[in-house]
């Protein structure tokens, strides 16, 4: 789509773009491509003397165990948050877009934890479920449970788990609803009258005609998972213990940080930029082609 | 809907009682911590009632910090996190109106490619080039600075896109009125254009606060002075002490006040939010 009417201007649309342009290449672009010759560099401690070494980088990057170990983290991750948070944020969809009363007041009380800072999530999770003083882990112990997220890597995956899904059910509540007050009544209604009770209606007609948002929300999250959860790791367990919430986007700031290892950390930068953009590409690829009815 | 049973109605009450539970305790748990003293806090059987020292802890959260690491007050970190998410709002509102001005009212060469070079960013969070970004505002001698919290930050597509998007719906006949009225592109951006982009400029001003108030990463990287040190990073700072040490109950109070500002923009701005979370999203 194009604008038929237009102003004449040689220098005044250059003007307004700069300021844009500016910060786009000097903290954008710059650094970007920064990154990818950075991860064909080997750097001494100091940063004094760079060598171009290739693809060493990366084939040291493969050939680490806790490399692989971060992917299967993310995997597992990513995979449990936005499985629970999208059919938690389902289930209560479904209810809030029945006809009730208070419906709008459950609207606000379940979509205020998108403003909640991921950092700040973890430290309440972390709080509630902290081995020696947290409130739930005095009665996991009476039934018998040897809690402990500080020395043991599942419970720790449980709780940054716990953390992540609790602040992302707002977000994909929100878009469910929308969704499922976008499928016309008379839809349903033409299945009532066939005779198909709620549950079938639900999955025979609401859930298929859901599938865009569904798909959509599942790229979302998938994306929210490796970026913005980086706070809940950092503050509820910092990536342990033993590396079992260590993710990739968590791998590349404790290897460039803690380790010093800045052309690994950049490779590995590199290897989640082609990531994010093949995830990026299917979101526009198929979101709006494939899953439509 | 089309059959109205009663349990049904129930059914679904309990459910989203069920949720809003889920969803208010571990604030009302950090709520309460907030209002006990650290003994009480730290024993592991903390009462799930308000204690009495509310007060106290809030005050020695923002005014004094904690006692046995030495923090910088809340007080502070509030302002810087009030400067930053403000910074990266009103930042990227003007940027990104600007361009998208530009984009599509005016036809030059290079339109589509700098249209390109601004839409790709939208795929690349700062989470992935973070040490280089780093590197960067080292340089520009920004490390500990505001600017160096706010410009990385507003290199984004997403508000630009968002205006693109609105302009395009502006029928062609506002502007060809407005030429005949013998406006230039100035009176017609200002005059026209912008009453009509207030409510876009809210949904977008909604949603970057929140995302600027909430940032981790980038300012806990470049931020070395505690004096620069946003409410965000500051509260896992306060818990770095060992498990003995740390002063939960003025951590959670800070968690308290960390989210106060985010989450009342969303309850009071509910429509804005919404708005702008739906549209910054396509």
């Amino acid at each position: 789509m194009e604008k038929t009417a237009v102003f004449k201007g040689k220098f005044l649309p250059y003007l307004l773009l700069v300021p844009q342009l500016v910060i786009t290449l000097v903290f954008f672009y710059w650094p970007a491509s920064q990154a990818v010759w950075q991860s064909f560099l080997r750097e001494d401690a100091f940063g004094l003397n760079s060598e171009f070494i290739g693809l060493e980088n990366y084939q040291a990057l493969l050939a680490q165990p806790e490399y692989y170990k971060s992917m299967v983290t993310t995997l597992v991750f990513s995979s449990l948050v936005a499985a629970l948070s999208l059919s938690i944020a389902l289930l209560f969809a479904t209810q809030a877009d029945k006809n009730l009363k208070a419906a709008p007041t459950f609207k606000v009380m379940m979509i205020w934890p998108y403003a909640v800072a991921p950092a700040v999530a973890g430290v309440l999770w972390l709080f509630i479920f902290h081995p020696s003083l947290g409130t739930m882990a005095r009665p996991l112990r009476l039934m018998g449970f040897n809690w402990n997220p500080m020395l043991n890597g599942n419970h720790a995956m449980a709780l940054v788990v716990m953390a992540a899904v609790w602040k992302q059910i707002a977000y994909n509540f929100l878009f469910f609803l929308a969704g499922l007050q976008a499928i016309p009544r008379s839809v349903l209604e033409a299945g009532a009258i066939d005779g198909a009770g709620p549950y079938r209606r639900f999955w025979t007609i609401t859930f298929p005609l859901l599938s865009p948002t569904t798909f959509f929300l599942l790229v979302v999250n998938v994306v929210y998972v490796f970026f913005d959860t980086f706070g809940i790791i950092d503050a509820v367990t910092g990536g342990g213990p033993a590396g079992a919430t260590t993710t990739m986007v968590y791998k590349v700031y404790a290897d460039g940080r803690l380790g010093g290892d800045l052309g690994g950390s950049a490779a590995q930068s590199v290897i989640l930029m082609v990531i994010v953009i093949a995830l990026t590409a299917i979101q526009f690829r198929y979101v709006e082609r494939k899953v439509q009815y | 809907m089309v059959e109205h049973r009663r349990w049904n109605d129930i059914l679904a009450y309990a459910i989203l009682i069920l949720g809003v539970f889920i969803v208010v305790f571990p604030v009302y748990v950090a709520l309460i911590a907030s209002t006990h003293d650290a003994a009480t806090v730290v024993n592991g059987n903390m009462p799930m009632l308000p204690g009495s020292h509310t007060l106290e802890n809030y005050y020695r959260a923002i005014f004094v910090g904690g006692s046995r690491a030495s923090r910088e007050p809340v007080g502070h970190m509030l302002m810087n996190s009030f400067v930053m998410a403000m910074g990266i709002a009103l930042g990227k509102i003007v940027i990104s109106i600007l361009s998208a001005y530009a984009v599509v009212y005016f036809r030059f060469p290079f339109r589509q490619t700098a249209f390109w070079i601004i839409f790709v960013t939208l795929m690349l969070p700062v989470e992935v080039r973070i040490y280089p970004t780093y590197k960067v505002i080292a340089d520009l001698k920004m490390l500990d600075t505001y600017a160096g919290l706010i410009l990385p930050l507003i290199a984004s597509a997403t508000g630009t896109l968002l205006f693109r998007q609105f302009f395009m719906t502006i029928p062609d006949e506002l502007l060809e009125a407005s030429r005949i009225d013998g406006a230039g592109p100035f009176r017609f951006f200002k005059d026209t254009l912008l009453p009509l982009s207030v409510t876009t400029m809210a949904a977008l001003f909604v949603i970057q606060f929140i995302y600027g108030w909430n940032q981790y990463l980038w300012p806990l990287l470049i931020t070395t002075q505690e004096s620069m040190q946003t409410i965000v990073t500051g509260i896992k700072k306060m818990l770095t002490t060992t498990d003995e040490l740390a002063e939960w109950q003025l951590a959670m109070a800070t968690a308290i006040l960390a989210m106060l500002p985010p989450v009342a923009v969303v309850v009071f701005m509910q429509r804005l939010f919404v708005r702008g979370l739906v549209e910054t999203e396509k």
